[in-house]
Parts: structure tokens; C-alpha cells; sequence
């Protein structure tokens, strides 16, 4: 994440010369036609900044993620899009040299003190990994694992929920029969999905989705992009991504990160169709990244 | 930055002899195979010497009867009481050293990681690990033996103990570290406290691993001979229980491996051929479990 320097863009305007066309944003995204300010806000980023032991990967960090929208973070490897969500749920806190300064403001509180309960700020902000990774159990016990945990549930209540969770991540078809099989026997498409159920039956508040699909094939792919727009009805999304089409087709509003800062944040339609800053222009238009 | 490699790759360039590399790499090839076919060979010979020599005296009385207490009897004796002795003193070092090993492991791998703590604790277990296991018998003498007075199959067990603890540390550290990071942080974004993630998902992962990794140790400490010399000793009686002078606690007991050193250097050809008999069993006995374990970790390789 850390490390990895992209060179300036300023000497490349120079050099490239072809400016490939545009990327199609869908027409039903809000993002454009609605009033940002008047949007009640999940979680307002303020002045965050992030450090690898001394290292630091991000630099006052401003953000409003707005409830039920799809939030796409964009920019090239090792701008810090990861590890600005990984503040989110403060899964951070695994590595002891890692630490954020500033203010994420959730519910009226700032996750980041040292006050707050990190089993229930990880129930209420779910997340989504790059890799697939079942637990090493049966499917069923995969979804029912974070339900478990947190609620207490009679058995037909839990197997209830685990249904449900897995119809509304559009694989109760493909595994209503291998319930009882284990997780890792599914396809990757498969596992994936079978993971966004596992985060969404605990019915969090917030969905982190950290490249999800960068380790599995196209169609899952689509499989999973449908399910993104279907699921910001109910829960607020936040997707990392370097698939800048996919960033374009699912969400409401981009940011773009650039060596740890946040370069320009808007309105998806504004960030693609005419963005304020050379770089995110340059970015999304190919010449670097 | 371009420059500098223009002109030197504009540089004729001298080709090296391949014939050379071709017969440097068939002479590593042979010499490999040597290495591999004389490990084998000597294996090969050790198992077929034991088993021709050992099968002989195998028989109903071998399994059954105890050591003889006169050491002129030519029949009607066998090692049913070593046997017994060996799987309750490893058995019990199991017991001890297993569960603490494998919190020790649970604790490198999974909270002290880098810390000061799990550092030197790491360095300590490598170092105990290359201790002389006879250093391990006389440390469990001056703790188990002395301060009681008398010999007991509790210090042979606490000394195999000993002996298994940096093995099974280090092994579960090593397996719980296989385990892929990602799991581990999809586990704890559920909001699982952190003790719930590692006991029901990092070591459930890795439990084919884990399990191989206690036969391996119990496996490892099974055939040691030195560690009983100054601990459990010897005895040409069965175990009468736990306590009492012919206890487990209370005095000193059976075992294969040091009977086998006693009846092997013994002028006597019957008792030479129990040792035999002894010998077989602790190897195919090692030997089984080796098998068991691979097949129980291909089995768990599943999950």
C-alpha cells in the first residue's frame, strides 16, 4: 500500500497525445441531479491522516459518505484508497505499527477513540476483502457465523436470516442444496457473494467493499455489480475499485486518491463528464495509473 | 537512465560454454540422487535388520507377560509392562505438553508476533529445542527426583514434556502463520472478539496442520531413551495404579525404550531377543502414527 510512488503527472501531460474517449456514465445515477448538502451523511471524514510506523500514507483526508449511496474510491496502486477504508471499521488495529489521526465522525461519534467498541463498530460497518475468504465451515455456518455473534436468535429465526441474507446476495439458488457443504467448495464467483452474505446478515449499516471483484471472473463480475446497486436501497456502500467502468456503472459519487490525498470527491457523472483537477482527469482518461 | 544502458547494450557480448552448465547440472543431478537413494538405503537396512531380528520374538507372551525378574528364564517372558509403562508416561507428557505448547504457539503467532515477549520467547524455545534431551533427564531429576527421593513415572513424563513444549511452540506458530492474513481480518471485520476468530476459524483452517504437528511431537518424544535414564528408570513390574511405590507417581516405571538398552547390553540371548522385539514395536508404532498423520492431514487439506 505504502511505498509505491507514482510518477508526477505534470511530466506526463507532455508525452501523451492520444486522449481516449470518455467512459459512458448510466443515466440513472444520482449522484449529478441531487442536492449533496441536504443528504444526511454515514460517516464525515475530517483531517485524517494514516501512518505505516513513520510512514505516512495519508494526508488530511476529507469525506462525507453519503447514506444509501455507492461511494466509489478510485486512483492508482498505492494512493491509499485501502487504507482510507480500512480506517472504517478500524481493522487497522490488527497491525500494531498502523495508526490514524483525525476525526470519523459516525452516528455522532468519533470511531477513531479510544472509546469505542470495535465488536459493535465492526457489526454496524461491514466489509468486503479482495480475496474470497470463506471461514473453514459449512456455508450455512458461514452466514449464520456474524448473526451468531451478535444476536440472539432461535434456530428457524437463524435459519431464516441465513436464507434471506443469501437471497438478497443473489446465491440462494446456487447453494439452497450445499447448505451443509463447505464454504471454500463454492467457485470463487461463488465464495465471493457467499461472503457478501455472511456481511450482510449481521445487517450493518455501512458496506466496505475493497476491490471485490479484482480475483474473480467477468461474469461474476456483472453478478456482483447488480448486487451493489440493489443493496444501496438498504445499506450505504463503499467501494474500492480499479475497474474505473465499474466505478462509472455503480456509483453515485467518486473519489479520487492520489498519493494519499484526497484529490477531487463529487458527484460520479461530474468526476467522469468533467472533472475539476488535471490529475483526476489524466488518471481516468488512461495516461497514467 | 536510458542512456547508460544504450551504450552497454550496445556492447558485444561474450557467450558462456553451455556444455559446461549442462554437466554441472547433471553432476548436481547425480549427486542428489546418491544423497537421497543412501538415506534411504540406510533406513531401508535399520527397519529390515529390526524386523527380521524383532518378528522372532513376537508372539502372545510378548504382548501380554512382563519383564522377567530372572534374567537366566529362556521363555514364558515378555514387555507387556514396558508397553504399558511407554504409553503412560507419553501418554501423560502429552497431556502436559501439548496444551501448553500449543498456547505458547497461539501466543507467537497470534498476539506477540514482534513483541519484546514473544522475541525472546521464540529464541528461547530454538535453543531448548537443541538442548541434549540426557541435559533434559538430569534438569527433570533435580526437580522431579530429588526433592521427593525416589525415582517416578511422572518425571519421565514431566521430562518428555519438556522436550515437546518448544516443538509443539513452534510448530503451531509456524502452521497458525500459514494461515492466510486474509482470513484472519474477514473474521475480525465481523466484530469476533479476537480469542473467538483464532480458536474457531485461524485454528480450525489449520487444524490438519495442528494435529500432525501434536502426532509429530508425541511421535518425537516416544523413542527417547536418555531423558528416563534419571526419571522413570526401569521396573520389572507392572503398574499398580497411580500412587504407592509402584505407582506412577510413586516410584520407578516399566518403559520400552530404557528396557530395551538394559536387555540389549545383557549377556543373555533371551533377553537380547525382547529388545529386538521391543525395537520392532517402537518403530512400526513411530512409523504407524507418521502414516496416520498424513493421512489425516491429506484428509483435512479440505477445509
Amino acid at each position: 500500500m505504502v511505498g509505491t510512488k507514482v510518477e508526477e503527472p505534470t511530466q506526463m501531460t507532455s508525452e501523451a497525445t492520444v486522449v481516449p474517449p470518455r467512459l459512458e456514465v448510466a443515466e440513472d445515477r444520482r449522484g449529478g441531479d441531487e442536492d449533496f448538502d441536504s443528504l444526511p451523511s454515514q460517516i464525515s471524514v475530517r483531517g485524517l491522516d494514516f501512518f505505516y510506523g513513520k510512514e505516512q500514507a495519508l494526508f488530511s483526508n476529507d469525506i462525507e459518505i453519503k447514506q444509501n449511496r455507492v461511494t466509489a474510491v478510485i486512483g492508482p496502486s498505492g494512493c491509499g484508497k485501502s487504507t482510507h477504508i480500512r480506517t472504517y471499521n478500524r481493522i487497522f488495529n490488527l497491525y500494531r505499527d498502523q495508526r490514524a489521526k483525525g476525526e470519523i465522525m459516525m452516528d455522532g461519534e468519533n470511531i477513531l477513540s479510544s472509546q469505542t467498541d470495535l465488536l459493535d463498530l465492526r457489526r454496524r460497518v461491514g466489509m468486503i476483502f479482495q480475496k474470497p475468504s470463506p471461514f473453514p465451515m459449512t456455508v450455512f455456518d458461514n452466514v449464520a457465523y456474524g448473526l451468531r455473534q451478535h444476536y440472539k436468535l432461535s434456530r428457524s429465526e437463524l435459519s431464516d436470516r441465513v436464507e434471506h441474507a443469501l437471497k438478497r446476495s443473489a446465491i440462494w439458488d446456487e447453494v439452497k442444496n450445499k447448505l451443509s457443504e463447505p464454504g471454500n467448495a463454492l467457485s470463487g464467483g461463488q465464495q465471493q457473494r457467499l461472503c457478501i452474505a455472511r456481511a450482510i446478515a449481521a445487517e450493518p449499516e455501512v458496506l466496505l467493499m475493497d476491490e471485490p471483484c479484482s480475483a474473480i471472473d467477468p461474469v461474476a463480475t456483472a453478478k456482483i455489480e447488480e448486487l451493489v446497486l440493489d443493496l444501496k436501497s438498504r445499506y450505504t456502500i463503499v467501494l474500492v475499485t480499479h475497474n474505473m467502468q465499474q466505478a462509472a456503472r455503480v456509483s453515485d459519487y467518486t473519489a479520487f486518491f492520489f498519493q494519499g490525498y484526497i484529490v477531487e470527491f463529487g458527484p460520479t457523472t461530474q468526476i467522469f463528464s468533467n472533472p475539476a483537477q488535471k490529475q483526476t482527469e489524466e488518471y481516468i482518461t488512461g495516461r497514467f495509473g | 537512465m536510458s542512456a547508460v544502458a544504450q551504450t552497454e547494450s550496445a556492447l558485444p557480448m561474450r557467450r558462456r560454454s553451455v556444455t559446461r552448465r549442462k554437466a554441472v547440472d547433471l553432476l548436481i543431478k547425480v549427486l542428489s540422487w546418491i544423497g537421497a537413494w543412501f538415506g534411504i538405503a540406510v533406513m531401508a537396512f535399520i527397519v529390515w535388520e529390526v524386523v527380521v531380528r524383532g518378528a522372532a520374538a513376537l508372539n502372545w507372551d510378548f504382548f501380554t507377560k512382563s519383564t522377567p525378574q530372572d534374567f537366566t528364564a529362556s521363555a514364558g517372558a515378555g514387555m507387556a509392562n514396558a508397553i504399558v509403562g511407554t504409553l503412560v508416561i507419553t501418554g501423560f507428557a502429552a497431556a502436559i505438553g501439548i496444551p501448553i505448547g500449543f498456547l505458547a504457539g497461539v501466543y507467537l503467532a497470534e498476539f506477540g508476533r514482534n513483541g519484546r515477549l514473544a522475541t525472546s520467547v521464540r529464541m528461547i524455545a530454538n535453543v531448548v529445542m537443541g538442548v541434549p534431551s540426557i541435559i533434559v533427564g538430569v534438569f527433570a531429576f533435580a526437580i522431579m527426583v530429588r526433592p521427593v527421593g525416589h525415582y517416578s513415572g511422572i518425571a519421565g513424563a514431566v521430562a518428555l514434556a519438556f522436550i515437546m513444549l518448544p516443538v509443539m511452540a513452534r510448530t503451531t506458530e509456524d502452521i497458525l502463520n500459514l494461515v492466510p492474513n486474509e482470513l484472519r481480518e474477514s473474521a475480525l471485520a465481523m466484530g469476533v472478539p479476537r480469542w473467538k476468530v483464532t480458536l474457531g476459524v485461524i485454528c480450525k483452517a489449520a487444524r490438519g496442520g495442528l494435529i500432525t504437528g501434536a502426532t509429530l511431537a508425541i511421535v518425537r518424544v516416544a523413542g527417547e531413551t536418555a531423558p528416563l535414564l534419571f526419571t522413570a528408570l526401569s521396573s520389572p513390574y507392572w503398574l499398580t495404579g497411580l500412587f504407592g511405590p509402584g505407582g506412577f507417581f510413586g516410584g520407578p516405571t516399566a518403559n520400552l525404550t530404557k528396557t530395551i538398552y538394559d536387555f540389549a547390553g545383557s549377556p543373555y540371548p533371551y533377553l537380547q531377543e525382547l529388545a529386538w522385539g521391543g525395537a520392532l514395536v517402537i518403530i512400526i508404532a513411530v512409523l504407524g502414527m507418521n502414516v496416520l498423520v498424513r493421512l489425516v492431514f491429506q484428509r483435512g487439506k479440505k477445509w
